[in-house]
């Protein structure tokens, strides 16, 4: 329905992207006493700890092998090792996630062969998991960073299937990064109310979700277990979350031999209800009733809501999954995306967003496109705010990060429930910035009303 | 590595001005003040982090960081630094390095073109432009690109050479000073000066805190001509070299600035802070006084002891009320250089105990204070582990922690008040007004009724009592197990 087109400037200009590392980082955050490792300078931890304690509004263990001017040219292999080391006497982690950055795949190390040795060479690293993923800067976003990760915890960890493996009633679910902790959380009951076991990789819901920790903790203090994730092949079902997740997806598929689901996202009313139906297929078992009133009461929000959406302008700016899960929402309740940019070209779903073009680009193309196409409410992450304040639009913040509100660990957009709680949500701010009628409004004939039917 | 910028950072470390330099053997000297960092134990920002900080305060300037994403992508717009007006320092630009940029050697080209559609876009006074740690790997010549983008389009474009494998944020600090001296200060000349402007190095404006103590020249007649850099204009710093005394601030970070600006334009610089009250006195006698010397009216001196002791006088009065409220409240001080101990006098006399103060980043002289100030040195922590601290607060052994931004979970999640006196704060607290601030907050923090409802137990602990309600039938005997 929209062309793609990328933007030629040479520049980037207020970054919409969030780099591929830190992606990579969230998914390890999301494994129970893990600690991600940056192979690279002090800086590209530094950058991306701070950037992420201001989302969660959470201590975040985050490390570096702090490579210096000596490590770069010679090769980092010992800032591998002694990092590995030390934080495994300091630390004492279960797990530790190493992502690669622009500093040492541009020297094009060959750290597998590095971590391999470092392995031989240090016996007691054998009962923690050690797990490289490559995540160069200058490649992809936080989307892609999210699902390397997860694919190599899925390579390195997951016991292929075999004879030997007892299927039980357990779900295997993939989130995407565009999953917050209430989300998964919500998912979790809603799988546990159908008498199914979700493993759930990552699982940012009881490390990321903000809580009190009995005692001060130099790791993730919850997570998924290593344990669980090598025993998915027991699973009946994979339930993948997403666009991005198709890669991690597709290998646990072809390690297990699992179906899977790939959902674009479990917002609205048609995803909620797909999903409901697959795990009533899946565990024999009919739908519950709790579930058949939250539809009830979603189809009313939708009622309520529909009159403040409808007609409204939006423009959204977000990594592609995310775009394509809100485009999809605000016109499923009557809104016109009139821009939409996207961070990178990395899903074919693109094309589908009900929008003229969907630009590859930044904020200032989206800060452009806007005074360009005008907009009732604008759609992105925090550092919206300052279009949002030039061009006097209210800015509703999505995706990461986000940094001037609290809480975003829990802001529900998954099934009927986190549908109700978007709808409420958007239509209060529009509620907020409604515009009242002054004589002036009546005077212009040609502004404001739209010659032309809205819908197609 | 790029021989200029490793000379570069050779000179760095020789600082003559530098106290703790200057005590160091010749062996020791030669081996440059940079820390090896610990690789899995490091935490902090890289030389670019150290520069950008310094420079990014230009508001009306275009600050393009040439890098693959996450130099820019992860950290802009992440400071308070706040401006009086221009807001283009805002704006976070990149190349955005791609592989292909890095595979076919187009990270020049990509670069000559993003600083010329800035300056298109923008118009603005000058561009930085900085050099991270992929461009210094593959050898693109920033220095070039600049030099030919400044010619062509006729702005000043400035080259800030830190890749952040070259060393930490202090680093980067002093790497931008040089920046700034070698290519921006002395190169205009102000529209008028005044034989009372002054400079104040180090001072970003964080949450508005330079205006905070403006109020306090004013009064004096003591013209700011710029800070170094908050709230600047590129036109300011580059004709700051007409100012008649530099103070710096912030710990000794700008100390290669301060002292070369002394040595080519005869500008007398000193240390000082506005962190407390007796700093702030010290830090004002300081200025009245270099500038009286280099020719302005003998009577500042005397306006400037008539502003000190009203000042001075009024603040205590604002801070009375709170002394029998504060009296005997334990603070944990986690911090580093200067403020590890100037607002320690201030706090001791509203009645506050200091039980702890963090001299990680002091220098000695900042240890000898400490000293002074607290009876000996029993109080003064090196190196402490996160999981200790933590530890301490949740034994009872503060009422509150002041610290910085990264590790204010410690305090909370023990469940004890925390106050951010670091840079990321939102709250001023510099000079007179500053420190009743800071006062009234650690009032606002302690007395919250929130702490109370926060460390009562929960139903399923020890020491579980059931909160009163109307009780429609008698059902004493459901809690009385807990209750006793």
């Amino acid at each position: 329905m929209s062309i793609v087109v990328e933007n030629k400037r040479p520049e980037t200009i207020n970054p919409l992207k969030v780099s591929q590392p830190l992606g990579a980082a969230l998914a390890f955050l999301g494994i129970d006493k893990a600690i991600p490792l940056f192979h690279g300078s002090q800086g590209c931890t530094s950058f991306a700890l701070v950037l992420a304690v201001r989302h969660f509004k959470e201590t975040i263990p985050l490390q570096t092998t702090a490579m210096n001017e000596v490590s770069t040219i010679l090769g980092g292999h010992n800032n591998l090792e002694e990092a590995i080391l030390n934080l495994t006497a300091r630390v004492d982690p279960r797990f530790i996630g190493i992502a690669s950055t622009a500093l040492v795949e541009t020297r094009g190390e060959d750290y597998v062969g590095a971590l391999k040795e470092i392995k031989a060479k240090n016996p007691d690293l054998a009962n923690r998991q050690i797990t490289f993923v490559s995540t160069p800067d200058y490649n992809g976003a936080l989307e892609d960073g999210w699902a390397n990760a997860v694919a190599a915890i899925i390579d390195d960890v997951v016991v292929p299937w075999s004879t030997a493996v007892t299927s039980f009633q357990q779900i295997n679910v993939l989130p995407g990064v565009h999953q917050t902790a209430a989300d998964i959380e919500a998912l979790r009951d809603i799988i546990e109310s159908f008498g199914l076991y979700p493993v759930i990789l990552p699982d940012i819901s009881s490390s990321l979700d903000g809580h009190m920790p009995e005692n001060w903790m130099m790791t993730t203090m919850g997570g998924t277990r290593m344990e669980e994730v090598s025993h998915m092949a027991r699973a009946v079902h994979t339930i993948a979350i997403g666009e991005h997740m198709r890669k991690p997806a597709d290998l646990l598929e072809s390690l297990t031999g699992i179906p899977t689901s790939l959902f674009p996202d479990i917002t609205g009313i048609s995803a909620s209800d797909r999903l409901i139906a697959l795990l009533s297929r899946i565990s024999g078992k009919s739908i519950p009733v709790r579930y058949r009133r939250q539809r009830s009461q979603l189809v009313d929000a939708m009622l309520d809501g529909h009159f403040y959406f409808g007609g409204k302008k939006v423009a959204i700016a977000a990594d592609p999954d995310l775009l394509v899960s809100l485009a999809r929402f605000f016109h499923s309740m009557g809104a016109i995306i009139s821009v939409a940019i996207a961070s990178t070209s990395h899903s074919p779903d693109l094309k589908d967003i009900p929008t003229e073009k969907v630009i590859i680009g930044d904020l200032a193309d989206f800060e452009d496109a806007v005074r360009e196409k005008g907009a009732d409410m604008l759609v992105t992450h925090s550092h919206g705010r300052q279009a949002s304040e030039r061009l006097g639009i209210p800015l509703l913040r999505v995706g990461f990060p986000i940094f001037d509100r609290i809480g975003n660990a829990h802001n529900l957009t998954l099934g009927y429930q986190g549908t109700q709680n978007l709808i409420f949500r958007i239509a209060n701010m529009f509620l907020d910035h409604n515009h009242s009628l002054k004589p002036a409004d009546f005077a212009d004939k040609t502004s404001d009303i739209s010659k032309e039917p809205l819908y197609a | 590595m790029d021989n200029r910028l490793k000379a570069k950072v050779v000179s760095l470390f020789n600082e003559p001005a530098c106290a703790k330099n200057v005590a160091k053997g010749k062996k020791e000297r030669r081996k440059g003040c940079g820390k090896p960092l610990t690789p899995g134990a490091t935490a902090g920002g890289c030389a670019f982090d150290g520069s950008k900080i310094v420079l990014q305060p230009i508001t009306d300037a275009i600050h393009i960081v040439h890098a693959p994403l996450a130099c820019e992508g992860n950290g802009w717009d992440n400071r308070q630094s706040a401006s009086s007006g221009p807001t283009l320092y805002r704006n976070g630009i990149t190349t955005d390095l791609t592989q292909m940029d890095i595979i076919m050697g187009t990270g020049e080209k990509r670069l000559y073109k993003a600083i010329r559609n800035a300056a298109d876009r923008f118009n603005p006074p000058a561009i930085f432009v900085y050099v991270t740690c992929v461009p210094a790997l593959i050898g693109d010549d920033v220095e070039a690109v600049c030099k030919h983008a400044a010619k062509k389009l006729d702005i000043p474009v400035i080259p800030v050479n830190a890749p952040g494998f070259v060393g930490t944020k202090n680093l980067g600090n002093k790497i931008a000073g040089e920046a700034l001296f070698d290519h921006v200060i002395g190169t205009m000349e102000p529209e008028h000066s005044t034989d009372t402007d002054i400079n104040i190095i180090g001072e970003y404006n964080l949450s508005g805190e330079f205006w905070q103590i403006k109020p306090l020249f004013d009064k004096l007649g003591i013209r700011v001509h710029t800070c170094i850099t908050g709230d600047s204009r590129y036109r300011d710093i580059a004709s700051a070299h007409r100012s008649r005394v530099n103070m710096m601030v912030c710990s000794a970070a700008l100390i290669n600035l301060a002292r070369k600006m002394e040595e080519r334009w005869d500008i007398p610089f000193f240390e000082g802070s506005f962190y407390g009250i007796e700093e702030t006195s010290r830090s004002l006698r300081k200025i009245a006084e270099l500038l009286v010397k280099r020719g302005a009216a003998a009577d500042l001196i005397e306006r400037t002891e008539a502003v000190i002791e009203e000042e001075e006088k009024r603040c205590w009065e604002r801070l009375e009320p709170y002394r029998q409220k504060l009296q005997g409240k334990r603070v944990f001080l986690y911090t580093g250089g200067v403020k590890s101990w100037s607002i320690v006098s201030a706090l001791q006399q509203t009645g506050i105990e200091i039980v702890g103060t963090s001299v990680r980043k002091s220098t000695e002289t900042d240890k000898e204070k400490i000293k002074t100030l607290m009876g000996g040195d029993a109080h003064m922590i090196e190196k402490i582990p996160p999981r200790e601290i933590y530890n301490r607060l949740k034994a009872g052994e503060a009422d509150i922690m002041l610290s910085g931004g990264r590790t204010q979970f410690i305090a909370l999640k023990a469940k004890i008040p925390w106050i951010d006196i670091n840079q990321e704060r939102h709250r001023p607290y510099a000079g007179y007004d500053g420190i009743i601030a800071l006062v009234q907050d650690i009032d606002c923090a302690l007395f919250n009724p929130v702490w109370q409802e926060i460390r009562q137990p929960a139903p399923w602990e020890e020491g579980w009592v059931a909160p009163e309600i109307d009780c429609l039938f008698d059902d004493d005997h459901l809690f009385s197990e807990r209750a006793s």
